[in-house]
């Protein structure tokens, strides 16, 4: 499978990747070569068969919707890379345009 | 018998010696102190684990303050577990309690869980006594630990060798004397491939048999959390403890315990045992092959009835699984995007930037192609001939593993193709480490259980890695031919010439 310039630029968006020249040409062809050993699945007829996302057949799990856990909001926090108050801080989302 | 030995090993010195259930008898008795304990590995960290570089993080105060905690709750009868008083290590994608998680990534580099994975809090429970977190492959992604933020693990048999991964951490530091046993995670071999390449003992148990809860998500469909140990005794006397039903994962299913102690006194004898033909062909090592059939003749010995047959669809099973963990990868690793926890790159002006810079500044080289091919086999255009197909191929592998097990009652196979390779030898080449796996991550598509436990070693010494393969929740049917191969084969008794000595009492 060839892998084009573009190919990677959309990929490295969809991934909100930031990639340097050097990253981008080696997954290039990274990613050229492990397509192609992949192919090899188009050899198999899978026509018909059924697709497997999980090893059991899923069926729904249903508790109570009952909180358990306590107040723990000082613990999430301590985690925040920023913060203000009790909020995760980032940057301004809306432009002054909007 | 067993008793006897107990206690001879522990009067005769070497502490680091006793297995793990070994280790829990004398603390029963009074004879070893569950600080004693802890404190004899903490010293055999701080000598030797410079060279093998298996911890991320020890936890030394909280182990002792814990081993304190964990001798009174022993003294007045309130613990009484096998496992109680012993230390253990837990691979670094298991939330701990106020320790650094970090998964071996940049990414969660300052990231302390408010909360411990269940499997984790299950073990704190029957008083094991943590001693640290144990490196891997970043996000669990690679076989050699080699991917890790946090520098190289080393194998204890050879230095100059990888310990295997993603679980590499916790095999080296059992391997070495560094901890009597570790949980290890395998979502397409990560704890049985580091098994064999440090002459150790695994069970990836069946989908659903430990609760994935607090585990950091590599691909949720595949993913599973097991023990690594010495022996099968300790390892199944540890998934008794960490299997079972939990409400906070609902894809943990099972729905009765384990009887790991009938099982550890069973036998192989009258079983039928399959070996996929196909499993024994080019790519894998001469003497890995040798080993294992080796292996077979002893099962055979054992009451055992082997023969191979032909188990279809085996080269198709790396392909379709790397789709497969790809495509979860992209998905689940979506969620590290520097606002709530984790590395926040300095770099970035607005909100998207924040996501950009902090995500390429905190994967590794591997994590990125994986999201990459993962995005990539999504994508609008790619999705049917790719994700759809191999979901369709995982279809198939299950279906010819279900009808295997209507002639037999478990698969013997090798467990990687070669033994434990120099570092460096594999990492730049992504299709050769990818196709290594293709003993093991069958068994993850299928969402069923496996043991891995040494068979012997190469002619360099290293040692050589063999595996049963069951029906789903078939654990004690796997336990049980381990514990009888075990009971009459000395390997996995071998000592790595790397192992901390000390702790005599």
């Amino acid at each position: 499978m060839k892998i084009t310039d573009e190919l990677v630029d959309y990929l490295g968006q969809l991934s909100r990747l930031e990639l340097s020249e050097g990253e981008k040409a080696g997954l290039k062809h990274d990613l050229s070569d492990i397509l192609d050993y992949m192919d090899q699945l188009a050899e198999l007829d899978t026509a018909g068969k059924k697709e497997m996302s999980h090893p059991f057949d899923a069926v729904n799990c249903f508790r109570t919707d009952q909180v358990k856990n306590g107040d723990d909001r000082q613990a999430v926090l301590s985690n925040a890379p920023a913060k203000k108050g009790d909020y995760f801080k980032v940057h301004k989302t809306v432009g002054e345009e909007a | 018998m067993e008793r006897e030995m107990t206690a001879q090993a522990a009067g005769a010195g070497d502490l680091l010696e006793l297995s793990a259930l070994q280790l829990g008898a004398c603390i029963q008795k009074k004879e070893i102190g569950v600080e004693e304990a802890a404190q004899a590995y903490l010293d055999a960290i701080a000598q030797s684990d410079s060279e093998i570089h298996s911890y991320i993080t020890v936890m030394e105060e909280e182990a002792l303050q814990t081993a304190r905690q964990v001798q009174k709750k022993i003294d007045s009868g309130e613990l009484t577990g096998p496992l109680s008083g012993v230390p253990a290590a837990i691979k670094d994608n298991m939330c701990t309690k106020g320790t650094l998680t970090s998964a071996a990534s940049n990414i969660l580099s300052n990231f302390v869980p408010p909360y411990d994975a269940e499997a984790v809090a299950r073990l704190k429970e029957s008083g094991a006594v943590i001693l640290g977190k144990l490196n891997m492959d970043e996000f669990a992604m690679g076989g050699s630990t080699e991917t890790s933020h946090y520098g190289i693990t080393k194998n204890p048999w050879d230095l100059s060798r990888v310990p295997g991964g993603s679980s590499g951490g916790s095999a080296a530091a059992v391997a070495a004397r560094l901890v009597p046993y570790a949980l290890g995670s395998d979502t397409g071999g990560s704890i049985r491939q580091p098994c064999a390449f440090c002459n150790l003992t695994g069970i990836k148990p069946t989908y659903g048999a430990v609760s994935r809860y607090g585990l950091l998500a590599y691909a949720s469909s595949l993913d599973q959390i097991g023990p690594v140990g010495r022996d099968i005794k300790d390892c199944a006397a540890v998934l008794s403890v960490i299997a079972g039903k939990d409400a906070k994962d609902s894809t943990s299913i099972i729905d009765r315990a384990f009887d790991m102690e009938a099982a550890l006194s069973g036998s192989v004898k009258g079983k039928k045992v399959g070996m996929p033909a196909g499993y024994f062909g080019d790519g894998l090592s001469p003497q890995v092959r040798q080993r294992i059939f080796e292996a077979a003749d002893v099962l055979r010995s054992l009451g055992a009835e082997v023969e191979e047959f032909d188990l279809p669809n085996v080269d198709y099973a790396v392909p379709a699984y790397y789709i497969i963990a790809c495509a979860e990868a992209s998905s689940n690793l979506s969620r590290y995007d520097g606002v709530k926890y984790g590395y926040r790159s300095a770099e970035a002006d607005d909100l998207l930037g924040i996501y950009y810079k902090s995500r390429s500044e905190g994967f590794g080289t591997e994590v990125k192609r994986r999201i990459m091919l993962g995005s990539f086999v999504l994508s609008s255009g790619y999705f049917d001939a790719y994700y759809k197909k191999a979901l369709q191929v995982r279809g198939m592998i299950k279906a010819a593993f279900d009808r295997a097990f209507e002639t037999y009652d478990m698969i013997l196979s090798p467990v990687s193709p070669t033994t434990a390779y120099e570092i460096g030898g594999q990492i730049s080449d992504p299709i050769a480490m990818y196709m290594a796996d293709i003993y093991t991550v069958s068994v993850n598509l299928s969402g069923i259980p496996a043991v891995a436990l040494p068979c012997g070693k190469d002619d360099a010494g290293l040692p050589v890695g063999m595996q049963l393969i069951g029906r789903a929740f078939s654990e004690e049917t796997l336990v049980a031919a381990a514990a009888d191969y075990q009971r009459a084969t000395e390997f996995h008794k071998a000592q790595a010439p790397h192992a901390a000595k000390g702790g005599r009492r």
